[in-house]
């Protein structure tokens, strides 16, 4: 991270909502975040700054109010309205070996308005790595995210393929898992692999009723694409607030494997976790392509994507494979959400700011096509971990969005997708 | 319970500056979506255009309000030509996810600290507003029973109309040999490319129109909020859009503005009455709500609405449900 | 069914692929297209007479539809160049080629289904001042030309017999009737050319019999006609003149009287049937394409004996 972002938003800005939350209902106040960004790139290496005492005055030098950083680097001073206001950071309350560059911000506040401030925590120790080691670092990390990724759009490609459905509510599977493991895990305290069992397999068990129950009536009554894509919007929406409803907008971990101490590997270090994740991947992924390949309902699935009047007058049992599309593309996309938590803890948005990531490596890979999803998904993971090396942070989205945008430019049907007849 | 602040409040919201605003977005979405068949998923990014367009000239740039009335309506044709000379070869599922994300990186590239001195990064900018509030000829007298503020009054005043010469204008349009083209592209592009039109300038046109409507939504929130904060433009504001655009009917003239009045409405209502529940204690103990949670029930209700809408009502309030079972054939 | 005699110089020049019209309107140069491995259209030569009906025939997959595509700038050939009324149009836009005089139809059809029959047909009018974006907005600008133009749409559906149904959705029509209004809407534009795709598939016998006379009516108006088309029994009706076209290539050329008997071409119809007829060739189409297979039959008479017989 370029920036001197020692402190962040809860949000750290650089996921992207994709079906929009409800707001933070706190407002006439400053907040903030203390972290000590420690030597990496990776967030969940920064290290909340606890204890630290932050003071605001009110342009005549009067104490406005003040605060001490909770267990999770938070702080949040309400303030009695509009004006100018310096905030001062205690440099004594700070731990050793953390250090601040200004301790001293000065901000204005609007009527009701509520702001965050960004203090500089460790700055200068920032950016000691070269940049090799940090794209090795990066290329490392983007390996997992891209497989992460190339799983979680598997089931959006093939249903888009079978179905024509462009399902903006996918996300929200992805979420889901990781609210079911969660659950599981924390709530019933049942081991986290278990759990992580158990939560993919119930959301491929809703994947199959939502098939069952609504999308498969609303393809039967001939609702077009378009009005399709509409709903599903809807149900993004509805969903994704019903998850900040009952979930809250709290970024939670599992009760395992948290804080695992990485392996160094010389210039990369990485996490147990994480390679056992990489090769789980690795290994559903395998798995998709091979039954893709030569499972009858995997072949299946692939003759109705390339079209859908020809395969039901082949006797096949459209609306069972479809079926069966959900099934696993919901599975998948769980145990998607499931491995990203695993390093990135559990929150309502994981899916929905993951949403159009998938949307650019479905689309990529070129939409439907049975294949384009794996190769889409592994190249946009990479890339947005890569291109961190050169961006900000909280703009390695926008790379790979660009790059959705620019390839659609020399190839509007996608890397693998197939021409549009006219005539 | 007070009825009468319920009532109040929703008669308040239903002609107020949301209402207003969602009811230009929707416009331009309307003729996007509704008469082209473009389906722009990016509404937001063209909010964002004049808003920022506008205050950014103000604050940044010391520009004169006025003039940068005009900047923001320009940026937003910009943006149009930008964002259509890539997407507007585009498949209609293409189009979507492509004008959506562009929406996003306008968004996460504004919020971004690296543009925070020019564009104001996640606090956004304020107090580019005070030469048209300066104008402002009401002083605080009550003038009807809803309790606006004086320089709420002064805007309404101003954006009302501004929302009827939208409508004209998409009814002059929709009328006219250039709408029936806009309309012929919607229904099928190769036939109309066939008859000799070049419906890519045609696609173009409409993209700026819409935009520019969406321009000047963006235009009137921001002058409402007195702010201008990236967040606001965030998919959230595309759908409520999309949502309003459906509920008043895809393709009517008025469309935008019946769907927005009765949505935001709707939305205040459901607001207040919630939070007048729950104060009374009406509610039993053992549903899981409070204050704090009524502004995340009112987007469910969104969402629920876009469902419900498209399925038992796709043509909306307007709308004609024998088109669109022509359409579905 | 009376067959007319053909026009004096198609019994004058040869028989034979790529043969030079004395007056063509349409020169088609070497247009090649590729997908992917397969060579859809290789067209090495083809001239069409100006003020004629030339049928284009051939076998499923022929490429008749994709040539169609080239020609009228809907699809980019990888070689090749074409001249329309002494005009290099190769490389031109689609919108544009319908400026120059040329028009298409499309195999499936592409009939506007919420604007009004009317409104379809006014569509097909070019140059018109209310289309223009500014213009737009003051009626008075276009108000006297879009009276012009809707005499003349209302002319042209009399004729097709559509002015019952002139303020109906087009897609309330039945399929004849929308194949009626595309041809009508094509002639709007008021073309030298008009390009046919299949335009009597799926139509009644009744209305194909009025779309004949029709056809043959452009003819006589001084328009060139190209159409496509399966039913042998229509292309022994009305045209002066067949193209035969196989695996992209062009096969035969000659009157229609001669075509039947050419034995390149009923190889050509009967291999692609026997020889990749099974589920792969067919697995390669779409299922519209599908039901064509189905529409030309292997039985299909190929000589005007048979088909006046069946
Ligand atoms: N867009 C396309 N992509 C790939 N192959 C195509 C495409 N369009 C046509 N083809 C192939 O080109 C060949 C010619 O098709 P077409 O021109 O439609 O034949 P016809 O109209 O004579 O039946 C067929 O084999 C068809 O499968
Ligand atoms: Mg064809």
């Amino acid at each position: 991270m370029a920036a001197p972002a020692a402190a962040q938003t809860e949000d750290p800005g650089s996921t992207s909502t994709t079906v929009g939350a409800a707001p933070d209902p706190s407002a006439g106040a400053v907040r903030g975040r203390l972290l000590d960004l420690k030597e990496t790139d990776a967030s969940e290496d920064d290290v909340p700054v606890p204890g630290v005492r932050i003071t605001v005055e009110d342009s005549d030098g009067q104490e406005a109010g003040t605060a001490e950083t909770d267990s999770g680097g938070l702080f949040r001073i309400p303030l009695p309205g509009e004006g100018t206001y310096t905030a001062k950071l205690d440099e004594d309350s700070l731990p050793d070996g953390v250090s601040v560059a200004d301790d001293e911000i000065e901000f204005t506040l609007g009527p009701g308005q509520s702001r965050t401030l960004l203090f500089a925590l460790n700055a200068p120790n920032r950016r000691t790595e070269g940049k090799v080691d940090l794209f090795l670092q990066s290329l490392v990390d983007g390996t997992y995210f891209g497989l992460l990724l190339a799983l979680a759009s598997v089931g959006l490609s093939l249903i888009y393929g079978t179905t024509g459905l462009v399902n903006f509510a996918h996300g929200e599977l992805v979420t889901m898992g990781a609210i079911f493991a969660f659950w599981f895990n924390q709530t019933l305290g049942w081991p986290l692999i278990l759990s992580g069992v158990l939560a993919v397999l119930a959301t491929g068990a809703v994947g199959w009723l939502l098939d069952a129950a609504f999308w498969g009536p609303l393809r039967r009554r001939g609702t077009g694409n378009t009005a399709l894509m509409v709903i599903s919007i809807g149900v993004a929406l509805a969903v994704l607030n019903l998850y900040l409803y009952v979930f809250g907008g709290r970024t939670r971990p599992y009760a395992d494997y948290r804080a695992q101490p990485a392996i160094d590997f010389g210039t990369v270090s990485l996490p147990p976790k994480r390679i056992i994740g990489a090769l789980l991947c690795l290994f559903f992924l395998v798995a998709v392509a091979t039954a893709l390949q030569r499972t009858r309902t995997g072949k299946a699935m692939r003759a109705i994507s390339d079209s859908r009047d020809l395969a039901a007058s082949s006797g096949i049992n459209v609306d069972r494979v479809i079926r069966f599309v959900w099934l696993f593309g919901a599975g998948l996309a769980a145990l998607g959400g499931i491995l990203f938590s695993l390093s990135q803890d559990v929150n309502f948005e994981q899916g929905s700011s993951m949403l159009l990531l998938l949307f650019a490596a479905i689309t990529l890979g070129g939409l439907g096509a049975a294949y384009g999803a794996l190769i889409g998904g592994f190249v946009i993971g990479l890339f947005v971990s890569v291109s961190a090396v050169w961006v900000p942070t909280e703009l390695k989205n926008v790379g790979a969005l660009v790059v959705l945008i620019l390839v659609l430019l020399v190839r509007p049907q996608g890397i693998l997708g197939a021409r549009e007849r006219i005539g | 319970m007070d009825w009468g602040l319920i009532f109040r409040s929703t008669g308040q919201a239903a002609i107020g500056p949301d209402a207003c605003y969602y009811a230009l977005a929707a416009a331009g979405l309307n003729v996007h979506i509704g008469y082209t068949g473009l389906l722009n998923f990016g509404q937001a990014a063209f909010g964002a255009a004049g808003a920022y367009g506008l205050a950014v000239a103000v604050v940044t740039y010391g520009v004169s309000f006025w003039a940068a009335l005009f900047i923001g309506l320009l940026v937003s044709i910009v943006l149009a030509l930008v964002l259509g000379f890539p997407t507007l070869r585009l498949r209609t599922d293409y189009l979507a996810i492509v004008t959506l994300a562009a929406a996003e990186i306008i968004r996460l590239v504004v919020r971004s600290v690296r543009y925070t001195a020019t564009l104001g990064g996640t606090d956004g900018l304020q107090a580019f507003g005070d030469a048209f509030f300066r104008l402002n000829p009401f002083d605080g007298g009550s003038y009807t029973p809803l309790e606006f503020r004086p320089d709420q009054v002064w805007l309404l005043v101003c954006a009302w109309p501004l929302v009827v010469v939208v409508l004209l204008v998409t009814f002059l349009l929709m009328r006219s040999p250039w709408g029936r083209v806009v309309k012929a592209i919607r229904e099928d592009e190769d036939a109309v490319r066939s008859l000799g039109k070049n419906t890519y300038w045609y696609k173009m046109q409409s993209l700026m129109l819409g935009g520019v409507f969406g321009a000047l939504a963006g235009i009137v929130f921001a002058m409402s909020k007195q702010s201008v904060n990236p967040d606001d433009y965030g998919t959230r504001f595309t759908f409520t859009a999309v949502a309003v655009m459906i509920l008043g009917g895809t393709a009517r003239v008025v469309g935008p503005v019946v769907g927005s009045v009765i949505f935001i409405g709707v939305l205040q209502f459901l607001d207040v009455f919630l939070r007048q529940a729950i104060d009374a204690g009406l509610i039993p103990g053992w549903v899981p709500i409070d204050v704090n949670k009524v502004a995340i029930i009112r987007l469910i209700f969104v969402g629920a609405t876009l469902v419900l809408l498209m399925i038992y009502r796709p043509q909306g309030i307007l709308g004609d449900r024998r088109e669109v079972a022509i359409r579905d054939r | 069914m009376t067959v007319d005699a053909p026009p004096s110089w198609a019994t004058t020049i040869p028989h034979e692929p790529g043969v030079a019209k004395p007056d063509p309107i349409l020169v088609v140069d070497g247009v090649n297209r590729r997908f992917g491995g397969l060579l859809a259209v290789d067209v090495g030569h083809l001239e069409v007479q100006r003020g004629a009906i030339t049928a284009l025939i051939g076998p499923n997959g022929a490429g008749k539809t994709t040539l169609f595509n080239l020609l009228t700038g809907f699809d980019n050939p990888d070689s090749g160049s074409w001249r329309f009324a002494e005009r290099d149009l190769s490389g031109v836009p689609a919108h544009r080629v319908a400026h120059h005089g040329m028009v298409r139809t499309f195999q499936l059809t592409k009939s506007l289904a919420l604007l009004t029959v009317m409104e379809n047909m006014k569509l097909g009018a070019t140059r018109q001042r209310g289309e223009r974006f500014w213009g737009a907005l003051l009626r008075p600008l276009w108000r006297g030309q879009e009276k012009e133009i809707e005499e003349r749409a209302d002319a042209l559906l009399e004729r097709f017999k559509l002015s019952h149904v002139r303020d109906e959705f087009a897609g309330a029509l039945s399929g004849g009737q929308r194949k009626l209004l595309e041809m009508a809407r094509a002639l709007m534009v008021q073309p030298e050319l008009v390009m046919l795709d299949e335009p009597m598939a799926g139509v009644n016998p009744a209305l194909k019999q009025s779309l004949l006379s029709h056809v043959k009516q452009l003819r006589t108006e001084g328009m060139t006609v190209l159409f496509v088309e399966h039913d042998m029994d229509v292309v022994y009706d009305i045209s002066d003149w067949v193209v035969v076209l196989a695996q992209g290539r062009v096969i035969a050329e000659g009157p229609p009287a001669a075509i039947g008997a050419n034995p390149k071409v009923i190889d050509a119809y009967l291999g692609t049937h026997f020889a990749e007829g099974g589920g792969e060739a067919l697995g390669e189409l779409g299922p519209d394409e599908r039901l064509e297979v189905d529409q030309v039959g292997l039985g299909e008479p190929l000589t005007p004996g048979g088909a006046a017989d069946a």
